[in-house]
């Protein structure tokens, strides 16, 4: 099926009617036609799940990519060593890699040149790209995100930094009404391929207004895709996805996480933004999650696997669309779901998740759907306070206690 | 000759012969492109404060045709005139068409032929004219909800103008944009904005572009970007930070503020601290010009000084164009507050009627010459509503296409197709 999809390109023309600039698998396309080493990763690595034929079939496929060991996340199993770094310094490198490939692809944000981004994601780079490539804006993110669409429709492929994502909220206008909406309303005409990237979530006693957890309030905007990291391994990985995407992708990084170290491959590669990540694979109950609250989770799984118990760790990854093949592959598997997130409770994602795996795989579930979120509350100062907002490992070892009675 | 917005805080646009156009400017060695995106105002006195006197003698100056003439003279011993014969044709056919089209529109509400919000543009021909018609087509327009004559002087046919607010799928924006939203990637036009101000940032980003792609992709490009907009969204915060960073950045955008006075109900008056806008360009270090925005030769004389300098790199310009609608707001607003001696006044001062006379009494076209264009036009513009009124309204397959430009972005389903690849999808009744 893997010819299917690459033709599908032609497939696809002829399911719809005669506008050919309907389905555009230009980032395919271009994968293929690359001359580098570069790989597709899929992300359970099994080759014959139905979702490895999107990948194409010409190129070697690295299979277990994604460590299926609960703590460490090494993961390359190719005969190059790779190399070590951190979460931000792989970020950099994901961003590096698609400026030099592209010259079109530039950043936008405060701080993000001379200074070297608030949390050195792009350090190094105006002294390579120029100030114009790395552009040092004014605080004025509704403009300067407006700007970046502008400029994502007269050719240009902008990342913009919101030096932390609550700073977004500033720019929700344009993120909402012209980020998601002028592919549509332009009739197809323009297309937008910003990536809007930033960290966000609660951090260390930040206080309330740097420690949101604003994934849930761009939810429903139509046209944009939501990912978030949360290794080094899949922040480059998305990050290079996320610039290569024709569709405007906001890009969810956590303060908490930059200084993780990992090994990542020395060759290229691109994740697939759809896709969720498998891991753990386990029996039991499926546990899923995203950035930051994965390690919790993990954390929360070396005590149940001293317990006997074998949870499965799915991280979502795509906040925007869901990855159902993966999930309901797993709620078929174990009929058993947990949802621990660090969104709010009220209208967070994990409301959305419970709501979509209660739609399409209600008949697989043996329980209700226990959804672990943080508390409707403004982040407090205190730590301690601190501490009892988000999910702690004790309170997921709990609710799988429970679950699984 | 270039603006000077270095020299002095507040310069009104000097026009008459004193200032000849080979004195070299201290402008143009400031303001050649440097790799410091900065300010480069070290000239920028401080000291130099605005004395409320200075407020009261700097007066608005409007660029009025005599003195233009004169200038004219200079560089055009020919003729001293400020249009050719076949530029005057162009100018008026234009109006006319903006105007015939509007009307038309209006007609077409009331018949039900579109609905929703509608701002019609009659009286405002002459800024939309006098701007975009010397403009090329790489060159872009942004604009707001008041789109169509934008859309139109830009180059895009008028049955697709139509078409599009009839809500066909034959309509610039595939019927899915509708009055608001008019969209040409061919001609260039990036919209169509419902909320004010929005535009703005857009504009400086279509700007920013032709900067990279002249500087950093060493590309032949001097596209310049102009953005329309009222008096209203020039209280608004999007109006001064994108003000902020074209000055800073020296981008090639023209801010182009249609002060028609109203915006809604809200008479400028009540609404702004300052009412005289152009003042807000030199405060940001970009000059600020006052214009006759109901005479299309004055407004396109002060459009080719602001574009050249765009097009030169020397950076942004604010032009403020005092006109004014004949119409209310929308089609739906009873226009009930505005003074009738304030409308008739404006009427006076119709942009179509000025030109025309200004057309025959400089012997530059017959009477019977500009009747065929306004004959010419009304069958445009019948030929358009036809078009529309015969084309197909959209399917339900044309619902979730154009979502995403990677249809890949509505992600994978259940059974582990991309959901995109569902032959549901095309049809519309796919569950997301």
């Amino acid at each position: 099926m893997a010819a299917a999809v690459t033709q599908g390109i032609g497939a696809t023309a002829a399911l719809s009617s005669a506008n050919s600039n309907k389905f555009q698998f230009t980032t395919r396309r271009s994968l293929s036609e690359r001359k580098g080493s570069s790989i597709v990763i899929r992300s359970d690595g099994n080759p014959r799940a139905g979702l490895n034929q999107h990948s194409n079939s010409t190129r070697q496929l690295v299979t277990n990519a994604v460590s299926t060991k609960p703590e460490s996340a090494a993961a390359s199993t190719v005969s190059k060593p790779g190399h070590e770094l951190l979460l931000f310094e792989a970020l950099r490198e994901g961003l590096e890699e698609e400026m030099d490939r592209d010259p079109h692809v530039c950043v936008i944000g405060e701080d993000v040149g001379h200074y070297g981004g608030s949390y050195k994601v792009t350090k190094g780079l105006a002294d390579k790209y120029g100030d114009l490539r790395v552009l040092d804006t004014p605080i004025a993110e509704n403009s300067f995100t407006g700007m970046a669409i502008g400029a994502a429709m007269t050719g240009l492929r902008p990342v913009v930094e919101g030096m932390n994502m609550g700073f977004l909220l500033l720019a929700f206008n344009q993120i909402s009404n012209n980020c998601g909406m002028l592919h549509y309303t332009s009739g197809g005409q323009f297309k937008i391929p910003v990536v809007i990237r930033g960290p966000g979530g609660v951090g260390r006693q930040l206080g309330a207004e740097h420690s949101q957890r604003l994934e849930s309030y761009f939810q429903s905007i139509p046209g944009i895709q939501m990912v978030a990291c949360s290794t080094a391994y899949n922040a480059k990985g998305l990050m290079k996805a996320a610039i290569r995407s024709e569709n405007p992708v906001i890009l969810f990084e956590h303060v908490l996480l930059y200084n993780l170290k990992e090994r990542i491959p020395d060759e290229e590669y691109v994740l697939n933004l759809e896709e969720a990540e498998m891991v753990r694979p386990g029996e039991h109950v499926t546990i899923l999650t995203y950035s930051r609250m994965r390690y919790h989770v993990m954390q929360a799984a070396k005590t149940l696997v001293n317990k006997g118990y074998d949870p499965e760790v799915i991280d979502i990854r795509s906040l925007k669309p869901f990855d159902l093949y993966t999930i309901g592959n797993s709620v078929k598997k174990t009929h058993r779901v947990i949802i621990v997130e660090e969104c709010m409770r009220t209208g967070g994602i994990g409301a959305s998740l419970t709501a979509s795996i209660n739609e399409n795989f209600h008949d697989y579930l043996d329980a209700p759907i226990v959804c672990l979120s943080s508390q409707d509350v403004p982040t407090p100062y205190a730590a301690s306070l601190e501490e009892w907002t988000v999910v702690q490992p004790a309170q997921i070892v709990a609710a799988v206690e429970q679950l699984c009675q | 000759m270039a603006f000077s917005a270095t020299t002095k805080i507040i310069q009104p646009m000097c026009i008459n012969s004193a200032r000849s156009p080979d004195k070299s400017d201290t402008c143009t060695k400031l303001l050649s492109p440097s790799s410091f995106l900065g300010s480069n105002n070290k000239l920028f006195s401080i000291n130099k404060t605005i004395s409320p006197l200075s407020r009261r003698s700097a007066t608005v100056v409007a660029v009025s045709s005599d003195v233009v003439k004169k200038k004219k003279v200079e560089s055009n011993p020919a003729s001293n005139l400020l249009i050719t014969k076949e530029e005057g044709l162009e100018l008026y056919e234009d109006m006319i068409l903006g105007r015939a089209f509007e009307d038309m529109c209006a007609q077409m509400y009331y018949r039900g032929k579109m609905f929703g919000f509608v701002h019609l543009y009659n009286g405002q021909e002459a800024v939309s004219t006098g701007f975009i018609k010397l403009l090329g087509n790489r060159d872009c327009v942004v604009s707001t909800y008041r789109d169509h004559v934008h859309a139109l002087s830009k180059g895009v046919p008028a049955r697709a103008v139509m078409s599009e607010l009839f809500g066909k799928t034959t309509g610039c924006c595939r019927g899915q944009g509708g009055s608001m939203h008019m969209f040409s990637k061919e001609h260039n036009v990036l919209g169509g904005f419902a909320f004010i101000g929005e535009g703005i940032p857009v504009a400086t980003g279509a700007a920013f572009t032709s900067k990279y792609r002249r500087e950093a992709l060493k590309e032949d490009c001097d596209d310049v970007t102009l953005a329309f907009f009222g008096d209203g969204t020039c209280n608004n915060g999007q109006f001064f930070e994108c003000l902020n960073m074209a000055a800073l950045w020296k981008l090639p955008i023209v801010f182009v503020v249609e002060n028609n006075l109203w915006a809604i109900g809200m008479s400028h008056l009540r609404a702004t601290s300052d009412p005289q806008i152009w003042k807000k360009g030199p405060a940001f270090g970009m000059p600020g010009v006052h214009v006759d925005g109901m005479d299309v030769l004055k407004v396109r004389e002060v459009a080719k000084e602001a574009i050249t300098r765009a097009r030169r790199g020397e950076g942004p310009t604010l032009v403020e164009c005092e006109t004014y609608r004949f119409r209310g707001h929308s089609l739906a607003d009873p226009d009930e507050l505005r003074d009738p001696a304030e409308k008739a006044h404006y009427a006076t001062r119709d942009p179509i009627t000025s030109l025309k006379k200004y057309v025959m009494e400089n012997s530059l076209a017959s009477e019977a010459e500009l009747t065929a264009i306004e004959k010419k036009i009304e069958e445009v513009v019948e030929e358009a509503v036809e078009f529309a009124d015969k084309s197909p309204v959209p399917a339900r397959s044309q619902l979730l296409e154009n979502v995403f430009a990677d249809p890949r972005g509505f992600g994978i389903g259940p059974d582990g197709k991309y959901r995109c690849e569902d032959p549901k999808f095309t049809e519309g009744t796919a569950q997301l």
